[in-house]
């Protein structure tokens, strides 16, 4: 098991850099550049602009030089949009805001999930069933931009008991609500998963027999049918996961929370390169980290996973 | 200043909205007006964006230079009507060939950290502004201001020492220019020419601007900054004029959404926000006193590709002139935006200073009767409804309310002379890109003012200008400005070359912009009628309730 | 073992042409008996067959053209433009003073094709290069499942933006773009299940008789997956569709004058303070009715091919 954690460790690090590679290309071939504006540049105060963030150096030296600062002083540039500020700075103050709510997103997303959909499993064609088919269903269709301004006009608005936006450094009356927009979906995709996945498990063989014996019903979903029946959910965690920090674009945006979101929507459309250049590294980390951890849940719930 | 035209979205471009706590005003009455003041003096707005920069040689946005002249002083303020006034300097001389400005300092302004702000600063300022490593992008507006040696200095051919600004003494400062500028004192009102503390840039580097380092000589002091969430600045006691600073604490929140905003506006969680395209009626009905639409030196229009990349079509100008009479600017203007903006016949805003719009005869018809004309002159082209089916591609970049304009115009277009539009939108830096390019055939443009003058409309369409994307071509016309940087009385050249524009017809005029937004009635002394919605906090202040 | 799925569905879903061969007729007659007896089941198909009619041919209803706008009725939306039989406007108007009706039968019809044919290419992507790569193991495993890992984490914005700007921009173009995103978490869930799969009897007993790799996933491992698949490309078409919205969110979405139900919603959504609530309601109906349908008929379809159930 070290072994391969190892090895998949190995293999992230080339990884990584093809992913730098990738991105680095795709920005460049994008039209426009980071000081395009309405009225263009003199050329010559363009030429001053690009010289000073070294834009007039040849593509591969470009890409050498960012991944050298990136790799040895862990340094990833000025930010060419936001003048006052390093990349680094625009990551230390935005990742931990997307990550407080992304991991409450997630928590909420996994734990009301799991429950409705084995709930809904277990009570197969119930009311019960129904129910939780129909919430998560509806919890689905509710596209996040609609729900952001329909929960401020509802709590903000009309009941006056939370706040429309801002952060304050994450004071739990601004949580709220952006946790509820972004994980609801989320946790509709995993109630539904689940559900599906427990209805699967619950008709296996292994199962039958543990009924057969006479086990009680709470002890066979525990001890049996849950770790397998968690299996595909683990697939879909990972891929959530990333999408929980992407989605940050749509919080940011209705919540003004402040998060990589943001940043990372206005550096693409204002071709800040280094903005764009880190926050991709950084949730490609993530991702690589991410799907480390899932696989590695894996082999722990199904034995019969070797490596 | 030029805009992203995300920022200009049609309707209102700033908002402020404060509300000071101010022990120092709790229950008292302001000094000329004598109305009761609230005990809380904060003004707390809404912005849509984060500031690139509140380096004052930096900024570059609206937003950002409201900041800036809140934290920094300039040589010159503008008062409610844009009018100059003093600002740093008293006053100023010029010399008798117009070439040399002399400005005399006052001695009582200081730096937030006690130090006097000298004519050295601005020196310092302008060389710092005008030198390439630098790098700002706001080099361009020192170009434009004619300062001597100024273009050398940008290109490295000379030092920024050579720049043609020096301290005589240090309440003196001396300018001279290339050229004479008549409207020179205006554009020291802008953020680009502030002073700069010399020491504290030379201390913390590029981290001079963030909180607890940055020194600043306005009547308020940054406070506290977490980018795209909110901003705040503090008042500032060091400054000369602080005992009639009334506003205590200047807030700005950063909220991309304008629903969201307006929605948040109207829970009460600040003082000012942007009316979104459209929402001006009913808000001006429903809130009579909080709904405001003031002029905004900002005009909309569309670009022809008269150049060679441009369809053959539009190089008749009997097309290009029936394009521009089947447009119903009154529907736009009441029904689309909505906002208190005026239609456009002609290119420079209605509310520049010294600026009178030429009466030109498509101004004069009727709706009626311009889509006769505009039928019969396409007829006369060969092309519409009995002849050549025309269509063209009308691109623009993506946002709400340039969509509905778009939308609405290609339906006039197509009712009215059966010509086909396909509408293209694009995410902002392809736009620029395609539209620099000249790769489209319609295009979508607006233009701010960058100084409150006619030439700064109507430079744009000199061959030479790099925002001509019309391709328009024209050397009657770049005569006339050319004549018009030296005449006595500019004014009835610009009216020729506007009526170039209407016999030649290389852009489609369609409104002037107005300032739209929702403003607490508590909060007083905003300066509606300056037209560039240059506003300061320190002439704002809020009323007690009754 | 093998499932049996119903020719219709197979072939919206994967290629399984091989699977169905092996199978007797009785068993997918079963499989419809099964589902024609789901309730929820068969007022989804019935929903969705009306959606489908409404999308197609509620064209012919409408009194006006979805691109002609109403000059009148533009800063008068609120009190003019509001739903009625009488004007001819029986969804109401938009912001723009376009007729609500024609252009949600128009939003419908692109969403729809967006979200099926979007969701087909995820799928059948997805599905084979999860089968494979899970079935393969080892270094084949790794190099395929390093590769997602790594498209993911290319921000597919920018992947869209470029393909929309380079190759122009076109309705076709969006359904490749947000097919070609989308199949890599489907093949993730895949090579999950593939994973279990291979472990599973039969799969040994027909590596051990010599069967071609090839054969056994297309054979064996494809149509176990099935039940799966199914539930996800029906989380996957609403996806599919709220992606679409998301990119016209963002401006990159489908080209006005037309319009998806995304767009629709999208404009309805920020304007639903301003008392044009019709502008937010008919579409979302219309969404709202898709989606439930599609998940209803993918349970539906599930409960009906999985054999395990009887």
């Amino acid at each position: 098991m070290l072994n391969y954690v190892l090895r998949r460790v190995a293999v992230a690090i080339p990884t990584l850099l093809l992913l730098i590679v990738i991105s680095f290309a795709l920005m460049y071939a994008a039209p426009g550049g980071p000081f395009n504006s309405e009225r263009p540049l003199p050329a010559q105060v363009m030429a001053n602009i690009e010289a000073r963030y070294g834009l007039d150096q040849p593509y591969w030296k470009q890409m050498f030089d960012y991944v050298w600062n990136v790799v040895v002083h862990f340094d990833f540039g000025p930010s060419f949009q936001y003048r006052d500020r390093t990349v680094n700075d625009v990551i230390a103050q935005g990742f931990p805001v997307t990550l407080t709510y992304g991991f409450w997103s997630f928590i909420v997303a996994l734990v009301v999930g799991v429950s409705l959909g084995a709930a809904a499993a277990i009570r197969h064609n119930s009311w019960l069933d129904y129910l939780a088919v129909g919430i998560s269903i509806g919890a689905q269709v509710l596209p996040n931009f609609v729900m952001a301004p329909i929960l401020v006009l509802v709590f903000t608005l009309w009941l006056g008991w939370l706040p429309g936006g801002g952060w304050q450094g994450g004071q739990i009356e601004y949580v709220i609500l952006p946790v509820i927009a972004l994980s609801t979906s989320y946790m509709a995709s995993i109630a539904r998963i689940t559900r599906s996945s427990m209805l699967e498990v619950l008709n296996a063989g292994f199962i039958r027999t543990a009924r057969a014996k006479g086990l009680p019903t709470s002890r066979i979903i525990l001890r049996h049918a849950l770790k397998p029946t968690m299996l595909p959910v683990l697939s879909y965690l990972g891929p959530a996961f990333v999408g929980m920090i992407t989605g940050s674009v749509i919080i940011d945006v209705f919540f003004s929370t402040g998060g990589i979101g943001q940043f990372f929507v206005n550096s693409a459309f204002n071709r800040d390169y280094s903005v764009i250049m880190g926050i991709t590294i950084l949730v490609g980390v993530l991702t690589v980290l991410f799907n480390l951890v899932v696989d590695l849940l894996y082999a722990w719930i199904d034995p019969k996973i070797r490596y | 200043m030029t805009l992203k035209t995300r920022l200009l979205a049609g309707a209102a471009l700033i908002a402020i909205a404060g509300a000071a706590h101010a022990e120092s005003h709790a229950m008292m009455e302001h000094p000329e007006t004598g109305e009761k003041l609230a005990a809380d003096q904060t003004f707390t707005y809404r912005v849509l964006d984060e500031f690139p920069s509140i380096d004052p040689n930096l900024i570059e946005d609206v937003e950002g230079s409201a900041i800036g002249r809140n934290l920094f002083e300039g040589l010159m303020n503008q008062d409610e009507k844009g009018e100059v006034v003093p600002g740093v300097a008293t006053g100023y001389e010029v010399s008798e060939d117009g070439m040399t400005y002399t400005f005399t300092l006052r001695d009582d302004a200081k730096w937030s950290n006690g130090e006097p702000v000298t004519a050295k600063d601005f020196v310092y300022s302008w060389q710092r502004a005008a030198d390439p490593a630098t790098a700002s992008e706001y080099q361009w507006y020192m170009g434009l201001m004619k300062i001597a040696n100024v273009d050398e200095v940008i290109a490295g051919d000379k030092e920024p020492s050579e720049l043609g600004v020096k301290a005589v003494d240090d309440h003196t400062l001396e300018v001279t220019l290339s050229q004479p500028l008549p409207y020179f004192p205006q554009m020291v009102t802008h953020t680009t020419t502030f002073p700069v503390p010399q020491s504290v840039i030379e201390e913390h580097g590029d981290a001079w601007t963030q909180p607890g380092n940055m020194v600043s000589n306005g009547a308020y002091v940054l406070e506290d900054r977490v980018p795209q969430e909110y901003i705040t600045l503090k008042k500032n006691p060091e400054y000369w004029d602080a005992e009639n600073v009334i506003i205590e604490e200047v807030k700005a929140l950063i909220i991309n959404d304008e629903n969201q905003a307006l929605t948040r506006y109207l829970a009460g969680e600040f003082d000012q926000t942007d009316v979104p395209a459209g929402q001006f009626p009913r808000l001006a009905e429903e809130y009579p006193a909080q709904a405001i639409s003031v002029p905004n030196l900002c005009t909309y229009y569309y670009n022809l590709n008269v150049s060679d990349s441009g369809p053959e079509a539009l190089k008749d100008p009997k097309v290009r002139e029936a394009l521009y009479l089947a447009i119903d600017r009154d529907v736009v203007v009441d029904n689309v935006v909505a906002g208190g903006q005026k239609p456009a016949y002609t290119l420079t805003h209605w509310a520049t200073a010294g600026f009178e719009v030429p009466a030109v005869e498509a101004a004069q018809m009727t709706q009626q009767e311009r889509n006769a004309k505009a039928q019969e002159l396409l007829a006369e082209a060969g092309y519409g409804k009995d002849g050549e089916p025309l269509s063209f591609d009308l691109l623009y970049n993506t946002s709400e309310s340039h969509k509905q304009v778009a939308t609405a115009i290609g339906q006039m277009w197509k009712q009215t002379l059966g010509v086909e539009i396909s509408m293209a939108n694009m995410e902002w830096q392809t736009f620029l890109e395609e539209r620099h390019n000249k790769n489209y055939e319609i295009a979508r443009a607006g233009w701010c003012a960058d100084y409150n003058e006619a030439s700064s409309f109507l430079d744009i369409m000199d061959s030479g200008s790099s925002y001509n994307d019309s391709g328009f071509n024209n050397a009657d016309y770049d005569g006339l400005l050319a004549e018009a940087k030296t005449a006595e009385d500019p004014l009835p050249l610009y009216t020729q070359a506007e009526e170039i524009l209407t016999q030649e017809f290389p852009i489609l005029p369609i409104y002037h912009y107005a300032t739209v937004f929702m403003m607490d009635d508590a909060i007083k002394g905003y300066p509606l009628e300056n037209a560039q919605d240059n506003w300061y906090a320190k002439d704002l202040y809020r009323v007690a309730a009754e | 073992m093998s499932l049996n799925p119903d020719p219709d569905t197979a072939d919206r879903l994967l290629d399984a042409h091989a699977a169905a061969e092996v199978k007797g007729r009785s068993l997918w007659q079963d499989a419809r008996t099964r589902f024609m007896r789901n309730r929820a089941a068969v007022a989804g198909l019935v929903a969705l067959i009306a959606v489908c009619i409404f999308a197609f041919f509620g064209g012919f209803l409408a009194q006006y053209e979805p691109d002609y706008v109403d000059f009148a009725l533009i800063g008068s939306n609120a009190t003019q433009g509001v739903p009625s039989l009488e004007t001819g406007h029986y969804f109401g108007t938009d912001s723009s003073g376009r007729d609500l009706y024609a252009r949600t039968v128009q939003g419908t019809r692109i969403s729809l094709l967006v979200g099926i044919v979007g969701a087909a290419v995820a799928v059948v992507v997805g599905t084979l290069y999860g089968a494979i790569a899970g079935y393969a193991g080892g270094r084949t495993d790794g190099a395929m499942m390093r590769t997602v890992d790594i498209l993911m984490s290319v921000p597919y914005m920018f992947v869209l933006i470029l393909m929309l700007v380079i190759f122009g921009r076109s309705i076709l173009m969006l359904f490749i773009g947000i097919g070609l995103i989308s199949w890599l978490d489907m093949s993730r869930i895949a090579r999950g299940q593939t994973l279990t799969i291979k472990g599973k009897e039969f799969v040994e007993a027909a590596h051990a008789t010599g069967v071609r790799p090839l054969t056994i996933i297309l054979r064996h491992i494809v149509p176990n997956l099935l039940g799966l698949v199914i539930v996800y490309a029906t989380l996957l078409v609403p996806q599919m569709i709220i992606t679409e919205s998301f990119i016209s969110f963002l401006g990159l979405g489908i080209q006005e004058p037309n319009t998806s139900l995304g767009a629709l919603i999208s404009n309805g959504a920020s304007n639903m303070q301003y008392g044009v609530i019709w502008q937010l309601a008919f579409p979302l109906f219309f969404f709202v009715v898709t989606l439930f349908a599609f998940f209803f008929v993918g349970d539906g379809l599930r409960d009906a091919l999985d054999p395990k159930d009887r």
